[in-house]
């Protein structure tokens, strides 16, 4: 039933699972022209297919709110679910047990992750539930039309609210609060970035949280805004360059490693530093080159460090703030056969007839 | 002495909640029934962790009838706060068994008054320790009982041990304290009332359960896959009767689970994990009572217009909101008959007995996978949380039904030609995958917007329509896969009696009573499912009067029959009543005779 793709003629370029980068499209837009969330969904072409991921081996995940409408536009070969506002964690947590090999890819936003769905976003924390769950951030409803969400800055003015008198959540705090295995802060701005950190989100066993800043155009774009593009542009303070690298790489590709080019440098005098190595369970590899100092995202405290400092300093850092990828993924923890549940058939379902004689003797 | 009255009146035991006294209650129900005589027990409990007075009521009936005893012939009475209550609850000529230690008035002459040194004897026993004496002291009235009234020591022992499963210690301890009882009731007690029990043979090959373990074991017989709870009282022991019996039951040789129960942390998230694993192919379900299906109801309309199969299992309790967290009630059939908001309609099971709660278990995931739909299964306290003489669970009689699914192969075959909502077959009922099927048209984009028969995003009004329509004829076809009432007919039937549920035994009770009594004799329609099958309407049509009888103020199942019988609503009388306690058949006749003499 998938939709005829159009094919890139008999040349497509094709990825080391055979597929085009067609095969990891979805259907078109139909956000604001210039919204983060497409930049977002671009990328997440871009990753999946650059990292040989097999599109049915990814589930998608949503709530509600324009962030949530975006899983449309991408891997239209990936079964996805569309679900309630601020709900989305739960479905996920479910449908992910159906077969344990496969990897969900969850959108929300900032109204449905930290106001009506902050219980479940923790909860989901804390359960290590084997997804990304991207947070595209933007401070504002956007599909009810230009109402604060729980990000928004203290203080912002909006056409018809008024003035925000509240604090903001931080959602990369929150995640590190609730034990995430795996927390980035990325802007949308920065696409590279944003693309070899959801390559290493996917190789992430268990969940990994990345709180994209995806400015809206429409409602929440003004220059002093935290979500606006040109905070981003102008305050952006990545903590390394990163990239990932696939286990088929080999070991060998981090001397030859060329530092991918930051789009947004802040600082002209930025000197390049260590290289520091993260080995995801799959072999693959994750490389941060440090830039003006060495940061270690093994440090939760540390972590949350940071972004303090960046709030007191009213700039936006970027990066991957944790990982620790050892922790085991939530179905890991089930002692689950090794046939995904979904394919169990009633013989290994049903217990023996003659069970039941034993069953009717315990019943006094 | 007036004649002996054998095997045919209720113990009721009054304690402090949180004294300790259920096992010794369930110790005198356990005993009667290995004694073969029809028993029940019903413990009527507050609210509340310690402190408040709780009641445990036992009917022995050589007939049968084991729905609650509205008379209490026998009283224990071992709460101070509830003393004089309880000493005026006694039936005339009845008993009333009291701690010693309780000094109040006694103001009756028409019963037989037995005090009992209930202290003196657990502290005079050195066995004892003396952090256990409050624990065993409520063996000191099961002794004394037995001895009164007959109950087989022996057959104690044998509760004990089912009790403490074989384990010697706590098994001696507790003995010795039910013979220290009857002991001192042999030498210091002279009988003075009627009431005996006698051994039967009327439970022979029988059991005995509560209904949240017979759903939790159905249901594992049916091969859940997932379950997701969060605790309510009273559907909590459902999930955790799964928790104790699929390690046992569905572990690979290899010691691999073929399950997963995860406890929520809300009844949001329950409903929520299980709409996603059933989306994804697994018999999923969650449990919950009338608080959590106010939360769950979101989602069970999603699941519902995005075709969705799950099992949500509702304990009932009494409501609107916390109402009466621990007292039973039929009060949720009008609100899940319609679950959700727009046009919705519900599949229902009704199971009336503990067997049945075995039977639904297992059989709600058949039907909810054959229909891709929720599933819900109305318990309630009475059934969940009560422990019930019933038929000897039965294997399933009939293979699963995964329903309509395509894997890789299937897909093959159609060359990827399928939409996730369309109706091929003409039942209204859609195919479906599920994920991790590595068909590159396998997959679909699942919504609770409106979708066309390729699971595309849709708002044209034809398509809403469509969908609408279909969901409808899915719902009509869903009658052919639910179970069927049970319907009893007797010659010279005066009206008919409609009832489901944990009502049964005081339906049939009433029946018989109305019949021997009154020369009024009853039709009996058992509702087991919603929607109505046409045997129902038939029912109705039959009669000239049809009570419709049910645990809750407004006569919901009677609203809901006069809804799709328009033509016949007049006939349908409501008799309904919710006061919290298991109901009893005098409630019934009584209601139907103030009826039938207008």
């Amino acid at each position: 039933m998938s939709e005829a793709l159009p094919m890139a003629g008999a040349a497509a370029q094709v990825n080391a699972v055979g597929l085009s980068k067609n095969d990891y499209r979805g259907n078109p837009t139909t956000l604001c022209q210039g919204c983060g969330h497409n930049s977002i969904a671009n990328q997440i072409i871009a990753a999946c297919y650059e990292a040989n991921v097999v599109p049915e081996k990814i589930v998608k995940f949503s709530g509600i709110g324009c962030s949530s409408k975006s899983p449309t536009y991408f891997l239209n070969r990936s079964f996805g679910f569309n679900s309630l506002h601020g709900r989305m964690p739960s479905l996920a947590t479910g449908a992910l047990f159906g077969d344990y090999r496969l990897k969900g890819l969850g959108v929300s936003g900032d109204g449905d992750s930290a106001s009506i769905g902050m219980g479940q976003f923790k909860h989901a924390m804390r359960r290590n539930v084997n997804m990304v769950y991207i947070v595209e951030n933007n401070g504002v409803y956007g599909l009810t039309k230009g109402q604060f969400s729980a990000t928004a800055d203290k203080g912002l003015e909006l056409k018809k609210q008024g003035t925000n008198l509240y604090l903001p959540v931080d959602i990369c705090m929150e995640a590190l609060a609730s034990r995430a295995t795996f927390v980035a802060r990325l802007f949308a701005g920065n696409a590279k970035q944003v693309k070899e950190v959801l390559k290493a989100a996917l190789s992430h066993k268990g969940i990994a949280v990345l709180d994209i800043i995806s400015p809206c155009v429409t409602f929440n774009n003004q220059e002093s805004s935290y979500y606006s593009y040109s905070f981003g542009k102008e305050r952006e303070d990545p903590l390394h360059d990163i990239s990932f690298h696939a286990a088929s790489e080999g070991p060998q590709s981090t001397i030859s490693y060329v530092p991918p080019k930051p789009e947004i440098m802040l600082e002209a005098d930025m000197v390049d530093g260590e290289i520091r190595e993260v080995a995801l369970h799959d072999g693959s590899r994750i490389v941060l080159k440090a830039l003006d100092k060495d940061y270690d995202p093994h440090n939760r405290l540390e972590a949350m460090r940071v972004l303090e400092e960046a709030h007191a300093n009213n700039y936006l850092v970027t990066g991957l703030l944790y990982i620790a990828p050892e922790s085991p993924s939530l179905t890991d923890l089930y002692n689950l056969v090794e046939t995904p549940l979904n394919r169990l058939t009633e013989q290994e379902l049903r217990p023996a007839p003659e069970t039941i004689h034993k069953i009717n003797a315990l019943m006094f | 002495m007036t004649q002996r009255i054998v095997n045919d009146f209720s113990i009721t035991v009054g304690t402090p909640n949180g004294s300790g006294s259920s096992t010794a209650n369930n110790t005198i129900l356990r005993a009667l029934f290995k004694m073969g005589i029809p028993v029940s027990g019903k413990n009527l409990f507050p609210s509340n962790i310690q402190g408040l007075p709780t009641w445990y009521t036992i009917r022995v009936n050589k007939d049968g009838f084991i729905a609650r005893r509205a008379s209490h012939e026998i009283m224990v009475a071992m709460n101070p706060n509830s003393f004089t209550r309880d000493l005026a609850d006694v039936a005339p000529g009845g008993a009333f068994f009291y701690a010693d230690d309780i000094k109040l008035p006694i103001n009756r002459s028409d019963i037989s008054i037995y005090p009992m040194p209930v202290k003196q004897l657990v502290r005079s026993n050195p066995e004892i320790p003396a952090n256990l004496r409050d624990l065993v002291a409520n063996m000191v009235y099961v002794g004394i009982l037995a001895h009164m009234i007959g109950i087989d020591i022996e057959k104690i022992k044998l509760a004990l041990k089912f009790h403490f499963k074989n384990k010697e210690k706590p098994i001696a301890l507790n003995m010795s304290m039910v013979k220290a009882g009857a002991e001192w009731a042999a030498a210091n007690l002279t009988k003075t009332d009627p009431f005996y029990v006698e051994p039967m043979n009327k439970t022979e090959g029988l059991i005995m359960a509560d209904g949240n373990t017979a759903a939790a074991l159905g249901a594992i017989y049916g091969g859940v896959q997932f379950a997701s709870w969060y605790p309510i009282t009273p559907a909590s022991s459902l999930a955790e009767s799964l928790n104790e019996y699929l390690p046992m039951l569905r572990r690979t040789p290899e010691g691999k689970n073929t399950f997963a129960v995860v406890q929520a942390e809300d009844e949001l998230a329950a409903i929520g994990m299980c709409v996603g694993a059933g989306w994804a192919g697994l018999r999923a379900m969650t449990s919950t009572s009338g608080p959590g299906m106010s939360l769950m109801t979101e989602y069970a309309g999603l699941a519902y217009f995005a075709e969705v199969p799950l099992v949500i299992w509702d304990v009932q309790r009494m409501g609107p909101s916390t109402g009466l967290p621990t007292r039973t009630s039929q009060g949720d059939v009008a609100f899940v008959a319609n679950m959700g908001h727009g046009d919705i309609d519900s599949l229902i099971l009704l199971p009336g007995s503990i067997k049945e709660c075995f039977e639904f278990g297992w059989r709600a995931f058949d039907i909810a996978e054959r229909l891709q739909t929720p599933v819900y299964v109305l318990s309630d306290l009475d059934f969940g949380m009560n422990q019930w003489m019933s038929e000897p669970f039965e294997y399933p009689n009939v293979p699963m039904d995964r329903g309509k699914v395509l894997w890789e192969e299937d897909l093959e075959q159609l060359k990827g030609d399928w939409g996730r909502y369309r109706d091929v077959d003409g039942d209204g009922i859609p195919y479906r995958t599920l994920p991790g099927n590595t068909h590159p048209a396998s997959a679909y984009f699942t919504r609770g917007t409106g979708h066309t028969p390729e699971a595309r995003y849709s708002e044209e009004p034809h398509v809403w329509v469509a969908k609408m329509e279909r969901l409808k004829k899915k719902y009509e076809t869903a009658k052919q896969y639910l179970p069927r009432a049970v319907i009893q007919k007797v010659d010279g039937a005066k009206f008919g009696i409609i009832a489901f549920g944990s009502t049964d035994p005081a339906v049939e009770e009433a029946r018989a009573y109305l019949e021997q009594e009154h020369g009024l004799k009853s039709d009996y329609l058992r509702l087991r499912a919603i929607p109505f099958t046409e045997d129902v309407s038939q029912f109705i049509a039959e009669h000239e009067r049809v009570y419709v009888v049910e645990i809750n103020r407004d006569g919901q199942l009677q609203q809901l029959l006069s809804i799709k019988h328009p033509q016949h609503a007049t006939r349908l009388v409501p008799i309904a009543y919710s006061d919290g306690l298991p109901p009893t058949a005098q409630w019934i006749w009584s209601a139907i005779l103030e009826q039938e003499e207008k």
